[in-house]
């Protein structure tokens, strides 16, 4: 079973990854979505297609392609509890201004998720940015990438995670 | 010189635990080839033709006696004995063990350098003017600006993953500039405005490589506080829109042709907007700290031109060329900065051997301070010599075989790796450097010529910097045979421009033959003095066409 990392509170819980991704070109009807147990990812423009429907089921969270920036969102941020951005190789690496994005100019307070090609050697950068939760590659030892969000103990730059770089600290 | 910090130590430690990380990893088989490439290439490790390369980062240039030796020492513990200077102020090994590497970081560390982000599509070393600092003519030291640039790019959590590999150069010199800022992906060019304040015109989206562009201005002036917040939004823009489909349209240079200047300096301002008054806005505690660690060094009271200098000139006339060619004036009355060349027929273009490293590291603590700079022109600066040391200095120097005073002439090339050790070349460039060289021997003969730029690259990624050298040769792949493509009339610097293509390529055998005729026809047509560009310029493209296809009777 896939494992899916949370870092709140700054103790990172290792849980069974349930969650449930549709494609990105899912033409299903809402219906079908709602009939699905457990916690939902369904790609940006369906559930910008269905906001009414969608935004007020707690289970229902959206995910972004590479591709797709966040800025669309940001109306309906306030419905939203879960975002998942997704990395397809992890060395494309526009997600992590599409966080930064949502957290420090949008505001989005809810849950960050990376998914797609995650594995231990992005953790810091990706936690940095924004995120407090990881889909780790099903490959991968979610133990081991775990301890990627502790590569470093400091960081010369402001981010989502620290507002002050380190020349305002030293 | 910047000094590292314990946080300094600490974050360049923390990266060779990481990367030691990721090497035992690969070897125990649960991080494969394929992702390791990215990984280790971030770490300026690629894996070569014949062995792995280590690509170390020398911070805009600049190293201590003490780095030196360690260079010195890690080539002849872990390597072959020498040592390989780039194009870009790095230091190449080219034979470390893989599984070595994390110990050689290591060694680096203690001394204060690293192989952060030398290499993959991140943020790489910033590279600045070798006479920084000493040089009469400039707005103000470009080094700590390079050094505070160095700290913000040091593993940015954002921009690690970006399309395509990505420079920045800063020059603070109106009348020259070494660094050649107009083919960066960002070119800093240090001005002052009406009221004194210091500030920054922002170019982008230049560069060489297989599509060569001369950068951009998108911004008039930047003041200074506002660098970092101006980067951070110029690299987002990139970050989010530069294109991932195709390598080789992956290049900011590219979005910015695509945009037009005029509307990706929009979408870089509208950006900015978000950025410009958070935290990252530079404090003056900040800009004065890191100045702080480029004061001058303790110059003596001295008089220009001492007469033990004077007499040294007119009694040894090897001297005398090597003074009009290899120095350059300084600041300070009586001191000279002083270029050794790595260019010795015989010896690949850049390399230096771990004993040379070491007698320049001798030199750099008897007589500039214990410091040197290394140039993209692939050679070494002692930047604070004394006049009334000089013809010591000479002497050593040519004894070491660093005093080819041939600094800025035909066979002062620049010169990659090429097929030799290089994985992507097409060709060899050594033995075309070599060849070409042994042809035009005649030191007199070079003198009159005068300042000419051949600039030789393996493949089109242009790490020779063909593009902008008078002459440039480039290693093509003809049906598997290795061929080299000739093109005129670059220029990088003021007023840079891209060189044009001669015609057909030739076979190896052929090159230094095509040079000698170029040259010809550049010497029967040129006026005076005129540069190579100017008569280029000037005559075109067709007399020396004529000249290089023209049929044998």
């Amino acid at each position: 079973m896939p494992k899916l990392i949370k870092n709140t509170d700054l103790i990172a819980d290792l849980i069974e990854n349930t969650c449930q991704t549709l494609d990105k070109d899912f033409s299903g009807s809402v219906d079908e979505v709602l009939a699905i147990t457990g916690t939902v990812l369904v790609p940006k423009k369906f559930w910008l297609a269905n906001v009414a429907q969608l935004a007020a089921q707690d289970k229902i969270g959206v995910w972004l392609d590479s591709d797709e920036g966040p800025e669309e969102l940001e109306v309906h941020l306030d419905k939203l509890a879960l975002i998942a951005i997704n990395f397809p190789k992890f060395v494309d690496g526009r997600g992590y201004s599409y966080a930064r994005i949502l957290r420090d100019r949008l505001g989005y307070k809810g849950e960050l998720r990376a998914i797609g090609d995650i594995m231990h050697d992005q953790m810091f950068y990706l936690n940095r940015c924004g995120f407090d939760a990881f889909a780790v590659r099903e490959d991968k030892d979610a133990e081991v990438v775990r301890k990627g969000l502790d590569d470093f103990s400091n960081c010369y730059q402001a981010a989502t995670d620290q507002k002050q770089p380190l020349f305002r600290r030293r | 010189m910047y000094k590292y910090d314990e946080y300094d130590s600490q974050i360049v430690k923390e990266r060779t635990k990481q990367f030691r990380g990721q090497t035992e990893r690969f070897f125990d088989g649960t991080l494969d080839g394929d992702d390791f490439l990215p990984l280790r290439l971030q770490n300026g490790l690629y894996v070569q033709r014949l062995a792995p390369m280590l690509r170390i980062a020398i911070p805009y240039g600049m190293l201590s006696s003490t780095q030196l030796r360690k260079l010195a020492s890690i080539s002849r513990d872990y390597d072959k004995g020498y040592a390989h200077f780039t194009t870009r102020q790095n230091v190449q090994f080219n034979w470390p063990d893989m599984k070595d590497v994390p110990d050689i970081l290591e060694e680096l560390n203690s001394v204060e350098m690293h192989s952060i982000q030398t290499s993959g599509n991140c943020i790489r070393n910033t590279t600045s003017d070798q006479f920084a600092g000493v040089i009469e003519n400039e707005v103000t030291d470009p080094r700590p600006y390079c050094e505070i640039i160095r700290q913000w790019s040091t593993l940015h959590p954002e921009f690690a993953f970006l399309p395509r590999k990505f420079k920045i150069a800063v020059n603070a010199c109106p009348d020259a500039d070494r660094v050649a800022i107009a083919v960066h992906d960002i070119g800093l060019e240090i001005v002052k405005n009406e009221a004194n304040e210091i500030g920054f015109k922002v170019f982008v989206g230049g560069g060489l490589g297989r599509t060569p562009v001369i950068g951009q201005e998108i911004r008039n002036f930047l003041p200074e506080k506002d660098l970092l917040t101006y980067l951070d939004a110029i690299v987002r823009v990139y970050n989010m829109h530069g294109r991932r489909d195709n390598k080789f349209k992956a290049r900011i240079k590219i979005l910015v042709r695509a945009l037009t200047p005029v509307k990706f300096a929009e979408l870089v301002e509208a950006e900015w907007q978000y950025h410009k008054d958070t935290g990252t806005q530079l404090t003056q505690t900040e800009i004065d700290r890191v100045k702080g660690f480029f004061t001058e060094p303790a110059y003596a009271a001295l008089e220009n031109n001492p007469s033990n200098f004077e007499t040294a000139k007119t009694e040894h006339k090897a001297f005398a060329n090597w003074v009009k060619r290899n120095l350059h004036s300084h600041k300070k009355p009586g001191y000279a900065a002083v270029t050794l060349t790595l260019k010795k027929v015989g010896i690949p273009t850049g390399n230096a051997s771990d004993k040379q490293l070491e007698a320049v590291a001798d030199m750099a603590d008897q007589y500039s301070f214990g410091e040197v700079r290394v140039t993209h022109e692939q050679n070494v600066v002692l930047a604070d010599v004394r006049q009334d040391q000089l013809f010591e200095v000479w002497q050593k120097a040519k004894a070491l075989g660093f005093a080819t005073p041939n600094l800025g002439m035909l066979t002062d090339m620049v010169c990659c790796p090429g097929g030799d050790y290089c994985g992507l070349a097409n060709a060899k460039s050594i033995p075309v450097a070599e060849q070409i060289q042994l042809k035009f021997d005649d030191l007199d003969y070079l003198y009159d010529l005068g300042k000419l730029d051949l600039n030789i690259s393996g493949c089109m990624n242009a790490c020779g910097h063909h593009h902008i050298g008078d002459i440039g040769i480039l290693g093509v792949d003809k049906r598997g045979d290795e061929f080299y493509q000739v093109s005129l009339g670059g220029r990088s610097g003021r007023d840079a421009s891209l060189g044009k293509i001669l015609g057909p390529s030739f076979a190896r055998a052929e090159m230094a033959d095509v040079i000698e005729k170029i040259i010809n026809v550049y010497t029967e047509n040129r006026t005076g003095e005129e540069l190579f560009v100017d008569t280029f310029r000037r005559i075109g493209m067709a007399p020396f066409k004529e000249r290089v296809y023209a049929k044998a009777n």
